[in-house]
């Protein structure tokens, strides 16, 4: 019985591709495994967008939205009416096919990412040998079309916007794919189904998620941290920031487009932190061996709800970094700290199980932290402003 | 940002969250139009009419004398004077406003014409929720509109009410008192003058004017 | 030739044809990236994931990001586009065609389409990463070399202004 509820989405597409004829059976497959996500996803950024507003709401002490619908819950429907019959503003020397393929190509990429995160157990749409790769070329392609946003409105605020975003998510993309290289170092390979099936076993009732490491640990903390700045989150938003740059690089759009900005940004972040789910959390398996009962992708729904709730509370709590302070951050902090991650989970691999083990890899990283985070905050001396330009 | 500040901060920002389905006195918004905060005694936001009794039209205690009119700022008072005249609440023919507008758009809530009102007969309303889709006609109050009972006077502003109406009877019964002491010397006169007919000046008190 | 083969190989040619046809250099830079999109695709339809996933990865996500910052930093507003077509056509297609004719008769004649029918290898990552780390050690050691004198060199640059506006 549970087990048929967890299969209950497979069972159902071989079911209805029972009633489509042999020859286009490929084509019907792949389009059942890609429109569940289709729909599911954007219900999920529909959620996000009022759990978010009325969570911000309750952390600043007022309430969210609470007028459209029981509890404000219709709030998604009406800014979607919203951003739909907005009028869609051109600027007249904007670059017309550059500035229409901009949020276009920033979904497509979006979506793409969803095909080779395991759901549940048997519900990956693609279950590639190179996965992982495939995740971050296509979030490389995020980068590109923030550039074709932003230069193509014309505009001096959109550019530089731009610029600084794509600066923000490349400096951001080394420490995300290093995180990453630590779980591929210890499964041993790239395909995410094969990630997920490593820690779905239980010794007792504890689960052999790779959270559960020195190096998990450290590795999910510092991908959460990546994954907040790749997908310009608070409190690594200043690219988009309101009082800074007047959304910088979507200054120029409006209405439908602008919706698709949004929802291709609050995509990337379900994906990321889908990703990190799959890679930290065990992906589809539950946390203690007693309630493997429940079926696999409500719990990797659990487990993003919780992470998306960790994001809002972080986007509630901390305020907006620099732009030095940002690149500063990650160059000399979470590099430096990603690649002695790679050293304690190699010392892990080859030290013996124990408390020993935890001890060592947990100096090995901690003592570094402590006195890098020291030195660096020691490092912040005023400097006399010279104007380089204004002699 | 070795973790002090930061999860300090979160637990911050986790107490509020939790604490604001909890505690009652967190959440400080009011949920307008079906709550509304209570406005104090001193408020003011339009002018009104006052009228004595239940008839808007036979208690108004304007007389139409203008003042208002002409010390109004933004000059939005347009008062038309009747050609006849009505009694007032003492029984004096008074006259009357035919056509008494106020122009709320135009009106800065200065309360000047309530401080030079005579007559305490032009005072300040509070009611606020005035929306319109007429921009002209809709924001033109006639006088229909502005003529407001003492009673609703003395339910939005009690202790001004209940002062004015002091006032207005203390004057009333001065007046009357004054009234009924001429009357009764002038009857002492006429007595006087009707019994001994000699042109003696007799001291009476006060009554010559 | 499959058709999907077809299809990718119109798509790659005509983004690179692009890339040298148009007149702006933005437009040129995004069409020369459909085109590296286009060759990541025909890598992956012949199997090769790892090598097919880092072409977008490296070349999509950071070889056109490099090309589009140096356009965005050296644009000159007010540069006239000239005509695309230059005057030495005549010369230039000679020796465009002589190049591919030198190439096309090398492929042509190489071990490449002699043996049409040999079995596909599976690479697996595995694979790969075991011949970088026994077979090609060596070049390995020497590519992060010369990445690390260039990070060190952009910093160099980085910082001799910041040491000169002290």
């Amino acid at each position: 019985m549970t087990q048929m509820f967890d299969q209950i989405f497979v069972i159902a597409k071989h079911w209805l591709l029972g009633y489509v004829p042999a020859v286009a059976q490929p084509l019907a497959s792949a389009i059942l495994s890609v429109v569940p996500v289709l729909i599911a996803f954007p219900l999920l950024f529909a959620i996000t967008t009022v759990l978010e507003r009325k969570g911000l709401g309750r952390i600043q002490n007022r309430y969210g939205p609470n007028r459209t619908g029981p509890a404000g819950f219709f709030q998604p429907i009406a800014d979607g009416i919203k951003s739909l019959t907005k009028e869609d503003i051109v600027p007249l020397s904007a670059d017309h096919i550059v500035h229409f393929l901009a949020p276009v190509l920033i979904v497509v990429a979006a979506f793409m990412a969803y095909a080779v995160l395991p759901i549940g157990r048997n519900m990956v749409i693609l279950n590639l040998n190179a996965g992982v790769l495939f995740f971050f070329a296509i979030g490389s392609v995020v980068e590109l079309s923030v550039f074709m946003a932003g230069w193509s409105s014309r505009s001096k605020y959109s550019l530089l916007g731009a610029m600084r975003a794509i600066a923000q998510m490349i400096s951001y993309e080394v420490p995300l794919v290093l995180a990453t290289v630590v779980v591929i170092m210890q499964a041993g390979s790239l395909s995410t189904v094969t990630i997920v099936e490593r820690q779905a076993g239980y010794t007792g009732i504890w689960p052999h998620w790779y959270l559960f490491t020195p190096w998990g640990i450290v590795g999910f903390v510092l991908f959460m941290i990546a994954a907040t700045a790749e997908s310009n989150r608070s409190p690594f938003d200043l690219p988009e920031g309101e009082s800074e740059i007047i959304a910088g690089y979507y200054i120029e759009y409006s209405g439908f487009k602008f919706a698709l900005f949004f929802l291709g940004e609050y995509l990337g972040m379900f994906a990321t932190s889908g990703m990190a789910i799959t890679l930290f959390l065990g992906g589809w398996s539950a946390p203690l061996s007693v309630f493997t009962f429940v079926p696999s992708w409500i719990w990797f729904f659990a487990k993003l709800l919780v992470l998306i709730g960790g994001f809002i509370w972080i986007r509630g709590t901390l305020p907006r970094l620099r732009m030095d302070q940002l690149m500063n951050f990650a160059w000399e902090f979470i590099l430096p700290m990603s690649l002695l991650n790679m050293l304690i989970a190699g010392v892990w691999h080859f030290m013996a199980p124990g408390v020993v083990r935890w001890l060592v890899c947990s100096a090995i990283i901690a003592t570094p932290c402590i006195l890098l985070s020291a030195g660096l905050r020691k490092k912040k001396r005023l400097m006399v402003r010279t104007y380089e330009f204004a002699e | 940002m070795i973790g002090n500040g930061i999860l300090k901060g979160l637990t911050e920002t986790a107490r509020n969250f939790f604490g604001s389905y909890v505690g009652k006195d967190r959440l400080t918004t009011v949920q307008y139009p079906e709550e509304r905060v209570p406005q104090i005694e001193a408020a003011r936001n339009f002018p009104f009419l006052v009228f004595d009794g239940s008839d808007p039209n036979a208690g108004l205690r304007c007389v139409a004398c203008q003042i208002c009119e002409k010390e109004c700022p933004p000059k939005c008072i347009f008062i038309t004077k009747s050609a006849d005249k009505k009694p007032d609440a003492v029984g004096k023919q008074q006259f009357y406003p035919a056509v008494f507008d106020i122009d709320i758009s135009v009106c800065m809530s200065c309360q000047i014409c309530v401080e030079v009102c005579p007559f305490d007969a032009i005072k300040m309303d509070v009611e606020y929720d005035l929306p319109t889709d007429d921009r002209f006609a809709g924001l033109l109050f006639k006088k229909d509109r502005l003529a407001k009972s003492n009673e609703y006077y003395h339910e939005i502003h009690p202790t001004e009410a209940s002062a004015v109406d002091a006032a207005l009877a203390a004057e009333r019964a001065a007046t009357a008192a004054k009234a009924k002491a001429a009357a009764e010397a002038a009857q002492a006169k006429a007595a006087a003058a009707a019994a001994a007919p000699a042109p003696e000046p007799q001291p009476v008190g006060g009554e010559k004017r | 030739m499959t058709v999907s083969f077809l299809i990718l190989a119109v798509i790659t040619v005509g983004g690179t044809a692009a890339a040298m046809g148009l007149r702006n250099a933005v437009h040129c830079v995004l069409a020369l990236t459909v085109g590296f999109a286009g060759v990541a695709a025909l890598y992956l339809q012949l199997g090769a994931q790892f090598v097919g996933f880092t072409q977008i990865m490296v070349y999509v996500g950071a070889v056109a990001i490099l090309a589009v910052f140096a356009i965005m930093m050296t644009h000159n507003p007010g540069l006239v586009e000239r005509t695309v077509v230059s005057k030495h056509w005549l010369a230039g297609s000679v020796v465009a065609a002589a190049v591919f004719a030198v190439l096309a008769s090398a492929i042509g004649r190489s071990a490449a389409t002699l043996q049409q029918h040999s079995p596909q290898p599976v690479v697996t990552v595995q694979q790969i990463g075991d011949s970088l780390m026994h077979q090609y050690v060596l070049p390995l050691e020497i590519m992060g070399l010369l990445l690390t004198a260039a990070l060190i060199g952009a910093v160099v640059i980085a910082m001799d202004r910041k040491e000169e506006t002290k």
